[in-house]
């Protein structure tokens, strides 16, 4: 009885532990955003964002007999979301496949296995910023070391302009973004092959399943749910790329994300009300997806009961 | 036979070593080159090759002393550990109450708390501008805290939530029997056994806020009061036909090297922190 009561004022304790971090949060992320979504219906400007007027819907869209404006007509917004999206798909892809391998890999005993694990941990640890000047000085067109190992492994003597040429300049942020988050992938699925217990294979084997068929069967959906929750970080996290391609590309047409677009609208062009409606935008494209997973692995679940 | 299994055996090695020396060269090669190039000063910068050829420090002063690379520095670790400080600190008692006990809202909290943390950070920066400016931080190195607050809050506290379920409850109900109080069990009991989750737990939160790149580019504009990730983008040489990469690698290297020293320290924490922050959930 003396428990129940004790569970009971914890209860009520529960909500005053609580509440330091609400407050906090409330007043770092929940306050500016409601803000932010109430600027994306005004024409304020940065230099003097007190003065301003309701304008509506204006800035995601308005007709004025032939022509159109706002965000959702301006060509550049679409070619963002163009950008985002194929830099998103393309470079999770490409994670999920070297990350998967790369976890494999270091599921096996070998010896070195810890300097594997400590290497891989250090594209990780590099600040993007310094991994963008890093991989900007690598793609220099005459005197990069990309170009140079090309000519040297692959007898490829042209002098590819990775950031100028916007071809290539996409091809050149996913390669700098692959390079530091694989990691990060293969240590979350490396996570989840640890937990799978070894009788599973040994059974597999007796029985005469080859490696493709033991993958296929027991690794891949006994990996499932933790591969999911690693793609939905990095599917979100890709969505609201920003300094990479800022630095990297210094935010080129050819390679701007919907971020840099939303920013570039605020800060270049002083244009709060545009550019609050841009970041509403991606906040609605970041949390479809999410509420997208959200639903797909709710199925998930349910399927398995 | 026995011989095809044998050498079965040593195809299967020789693939793991081969793929094994891939990646670590993958991994290490840009930094490895960016030490390289920052040690190179004049014409060898433009040759590429790769083996040291000599070792200029040159660089290394031009980045740190002339282009405020050191100033950087000191603002970054400032605001990073304020941050941290800040958001333990409120963190702790949060992940106490959110992991351990069943009161009512508690997975809604914890549900908005995971939402927040994947904000795209663009989503809130014209309302935290208006915030800035407000509490007069514009410009400030509060406006760095106040705004990384924003991601790094959520971050340690789900991260802390999930160490906290992890601790079995039979050490709570001995405190409980033992006629503790709840503040006293969070103090005595469940401090001392989180002690490493919170080194854990504050070292990503300080490698987030040590790398933001947006907020302080946004709200900074003194040289002074730059953090490094701003000071290496906007890295100037003394003219402007050509950078110099000389010393943009020599500033690189100066503003990674702590974070893979602290990394290399704590390793295995910092795996099972990346892990359990993400897996469990």
């Amino acid at each position: 009885m003396a428990h129940s009561g004790y569970q009971q004022r914890r209860r009520r304790i529960a909500w005053i532990l609580v509440a330091p971090a609400l407050l906090l949060l409330a007043l770092a992320a929940g306050w500016p955003l409601v803000r932010t979504f109430f600027f994306s219906f005004t024409n304020a400007m940065l230099d003097n964002p007190s003065e301003y007027q309701m304008v509506g819907l204006a800035n995601y869209y308005a007709a004025n007999g032939g022509d159109s404006r706002g965000v959702l007509v301006d060509p550049l917004w679409w070619q963002a979301v163009g950008n985002t999206l194929w830099f998103t798909v393309v470079s999770v892809g490409l994670e999920l496949l070297f990350g998967m391998l790369l976890a494999l890999l270091m599921n096996q005993k070998f010896r070195g296995q810890g300097l594997v694990r400590t290497a891989i941990l250090v594209p990780w640890a590099i600040p993007t910023i310094v991994s963008a000047k890093m991989w900007g000085w690598m793609f220099h067109d005459q005197y990069g070391v990309v170009n140079d190992l090309l000519a040297k492994i692959f007898g490829y003597q042209a002098h590819l302009a990775w950031i100028a040429e916007p071809s290539l300049s996409m091809w050149a942020v996913v390669i700098a973004d692959v390079w530091k988050t694989t990691p990060f992938m293969a240590l979350m699925l490396l996570a989840a092959l640890q937990l799978i217990p070894t009788d599973l294979y040994e059974a597999a084997r007796v029985d005469g399943a080859s490696a493709w068929q033991r993958f296929k069967r027991i690794t891949l959906p006994l990996i499932m749910p933790a591969m999911i929750v690693a793609l939905i970080f990095r599917i979100m996290d890709a969505m609201r790329i920003f300094d990479l391609i800022f630095v990297l590309t210094s935010n080129s047409e050819a390679t701007m994300s919907v971020s840099g677009y939303a920013r570039e609208q605020i800060i270049s062009y002083q244009d709060m009300g545009v550019g609050s409606a841009a970041s509403v935008l991606v906040f609605m494209m970041v949390a479809g997806i999410a509420a997208c997973f959200i639903r797909v692995s709710r199925l998930n679940e349910k399927e398995k009961r | 036979m026995k011989t095809t299994r044998r050498q079965r055996k040593f195809g299967h090695h020789l693939v793991i070593y081969a793929g094994a020396t891939l990646a670590v060269l993958f991994c290490v090669f840009p930094f490895y080159y960016a030490i390289l190039t920052s040690l190179r000063t004049g014409q060898e910068l433009f040759l590429p090759s790769y083996l040291p050829s000599g070792y200029h420090w040159h660089n290394y002063v031009v980045a740190l002393v002339d282009n405020g690379i050191a100033r950087s520095l000191l603002n970054s670790v400032l605001v990073a550990s304020v941050t941290v400080g800040i958001c333990l600190l409120v963190a702790i008692t949060a992940s106490f109450a959110l992991a351990r006990v069943p009161f009512r809202g508690r997975k809604f909290l914890l549900f908005t708390i995971l939402c927040v943390s994947m904000f795209p950070q663009v989503a809130v920066l014209t309302g935290m501008f208006e915030l800035v400016r407000f509490l007069g931080l514009y410009d400030s190195l509060g406006a760095l805290v106040l705004s990384y607050t924003t991601f790094s809050l959520p971050f340690t506290v789900w991260v802390l939530t999930t160490f906290m379920k992890s601790i079995p409850v039979e050490l709570e109900e001995a405190a409980i029997v033992d006629g503790a109080k709840t503040w006293t069990i969070i103090r005595r009991v469940f401090a001392p056994i989180l002690a490493p989750a919170l080194v854990t737990t504050g070292l990503l939160a300080f490698i987030g806020a040590w790398n933001e790149f947006m907020f302080a580019l946004t709200f900074i504009i003194s040289g002074d009061k730059r953090t490094v990730p701003v000071a290496i983008s906007m890295f100037s040489g003394a003219s402007t036909f050509e950078l110099p990469w000389g010393s943009i690698m020599a500033a690189s290297v100066v503003v990674t090297l702590p974070i893979i020293i602290l990394v290399l320290i704590f390793q295995k924490r910092i795996v099972s922190g990346l892990t359990s922050g993400a897996i469990k959930g």
